[in-house]
Order: structure tokens, then C-alpha cells, then sequence
């Protein structure tokens, strides 16, 4: 069930990400101040926005999971939060990487806006060995939603403390106090943001489709009176 | 620690050939990232279908068996 619509939406993203990083080096013009490092933030910022959503979307099925006691919602809390901290971990190696070119540092303890998102990604961090402590799967499942639901509250007051901030170094995106960016910049950015965002769903149908095939076979073998696998993983939930 | 008065508010822009190593370093790491993912995701799927191969012999196994069950 869950593989369904993943052939089209693969080959979606697979276009999306060639058409947005065309137009990320063909199209979009080159920044005056910057130059051609500004070229970072066509991936560093996409990843970040999407990240930090499916943090947000995780708190929302793990929602969904402690009012239903559907497993299912679980799931898809999980695998959100497990892709979005993968992406996480992407934002803070390109952002790293953009930093050492801009500013001659790799990182600024003192700027809000890294520091913050090394926060929320640490916290994030945490959430597989708070799952792992926990043996009894209705409790890991229904402590690790607690967990889901709290940190994705904490999502977007972070991100609004951070706004308000003084900031000296890190741009804002959409600051607009200037003019904001150019059109072709914008149109670049707002595809890679797309492109960037059929990744995630598509990773996250990737993920649910493997956990849901492996509850299956599991659930074979339980009918055969079979031994079970000892392969899968304690941590991660099951999906049938 | 850096500190924040130290960093270039305004530092020039790098030249191509400086600025292109750190631009294919970032692309780099994020399509890096994909690959060592689809690889996992891959060696899952390898796993997952040994153990349907499994689950598929022993059902056969268990087929021949109440055949002969039935013959004898």
C-alpha cells in the first residue's frame, strides 16, 4: 500500500531536481555580493526549510498516533523525523562549508541562526536513543509521540526567537528591507525548495514501503509458524 | 571561539577558481548523502527479499509435505 504512487513520484523528484539545479546554474544570475559562493544557498536553504517542516510533520503524526493509537501514525512520525535528520545533517555540512568560504570560519559559536539549528538537530538526535531505551514497543511508540509532539512545538518558537534575533552575519532569506531577491533568483530557489520537498516525500514513501514489506514477511512467518528474523531493527517501528 | 567582530561583514566576493571547490563541495555532500542513503536502502531491500525467499521455501516445504501426507 504504502509503495503506491512511488514509481511516478520518484521520477517527479528525479525531474525536479534536474530542472531546479539548471536553473540554480544556468539561469539564475550570479550575486553581486557573494558571487559564485551564493550558490550554496540553493541547497543549504531548501534542506533546511524542509528539514525543520518535517520535524513539525512528525509532532503532527505522532499527534494523530496518541489520539488514534493507530501504529501507522507512529510510522510516519518516525520515518519524518529519521529523513528530516538526515537532511539535517546535510544543512550542517553545507552550512558549514558556506561559512568557511564566506566568512574564513567553519563554524560561529556566537550567531544565532547556526547555533539554533544545531540545537533543534541535537535534540532530534536524541530521539533514537530514547526510543532505543524503551523495550515495550506500545510504550516506545506512544513515549517517542510525547517526544515528537514537545520538540515540534519547540520547531517553530525556535525558529521565531531566531527571526527576531539580532543578526549580524547570517542572512535572512526573504529579508526584504532591501528589495528580497531578484525574480530569476527567487524562481530558482522556490524549485529547488519544491525539488528539495519531493525528496523528502519521496524518501520518506521509500522508507515506509521498506519498513511496511519487512512487517509483511514478518507477519508470513509468523502465520508459518516460522522463526522470525532477528535482522530488523528494535528501534524502528513496524509497519503491516 | 570565533568571535562575531572578527568575521569580514562585507568580504569580497571569492574568485571563481577559489569560490567553484567549496560550490562542488556543498553539491557534493548532499548527493553523498543521497547515494550512502540509497545504498542502505538497497542493502534493506536485499535483506527483506532473502527473507521472502525464506518464507516462500518453508511454504513450499510445508505444501510437499501435506501432499505427501495426502498420498501416503
Amino acid at each position: 500500500m504504502y509503495g503506491k504512487g512511488l514509481k511516478p513520484l520518484s521520477i517527479a523528484t528525479v525531474a525536479m531536481l534536474a530542472v531546479a539545479l539548471s536553473l540554480v546554474f544556468f539561469y539564475a544570475p550570479l550575486d553581486g555580493d557573494q558571487g559564485f559562493i551564493q550558490k550554496i544557498f540553493y541547497v543549504h536553504v531548501p534542506l533546511a526549510i524542509v528539514a525543520l517542516i518535517g520535524f513539525i510533520l512528525g509532532g503532527v503524526f505522532a499527534i494523530a498516533h496518541l489520539r488514534t493509537n493507530n501504529r501507522k501514525w507512529d510510522a510516519y512520525s518516525y520515518v519524518s523525523i529519521h529523513i528530516s535528520v538526515i537532511f539535517g545533517v546535510a544543512v550542517l555540512i553545507t552550512g558549514a562549508i558556506w561559512a568557511k568560504a564566506s566568512w574564513g570560519h567553519w563554524w560561529v559559536w556566537d550567531e544565532p541562526t547556526l547555533v539554533s539549528f544545531l540545537i533543534v538537530f541535537l535534540l532530534y538526535a536524541t530521539y533514537y536513543p530514547f526510543r532505543y531505551a524503551i523495550e515495550d514497543r506500545d510504550r516506545q511508540a506512544r513515549y517517542a509521540s510525547v517526544f515528537a509532539v514537545t520538540a515540534g512545538a519547540f520547531v517553530p518558537l525556535n525558529f521565531m526567537a531566531v527571526r527576531m534575533a539580532q543578526s549580524l552575519v547570517h542572512p535572512r532569506t526573504f529579508a526584504t528591507a532591501e528589495g528580497g531577491m531578484p525574480g530569476e533568483m527567487m524562481l530558482a530557489f522556490l524549485c529547488m525548495l519544491v525539488a528539495i520537498g519531493l525528496l523528502w516525500t519521496t524518501l520518506v514513501k521509500f522508507e515506509l514501503t521498506a519498513k511496511s514489506a519487512s512487517g509483511q514477511v514478518k507477519r508470513l512467518r509468523r502465520a508459518l509458524d516460522a522463526p522470525v528474523g532477528g535482522g530488523s531493527s528494535r528501534i524502528a517501528p513496524e509497519v503491516s | 571561539m570565533v568571535e562575531l567582530a572578527a568575521l569580514p561583514l562585507a568580504a569580497p566576493a571569492l574568485p571563481l577558481d577559489e569560490a567553484g571547490k567549496y560550490v562542488a563541495g556543498a553539491y557534493v555532500v548532499f548527493m553523498v548523502l543521497l547515494v550512502v542513503y540509497v545504498g542502505i536502502m538497497a542493502a534493506k531491500l536485499g535483506r527483506i527479499e532473502r527473507e521472502l525467499r525464506e518464507v516462500a521455501a518453508i511454504a513450499e516445504d510445508r505444501k510437499a509435505e501435506k501432499r505427501e501426507e495426502v498420498s501416503a
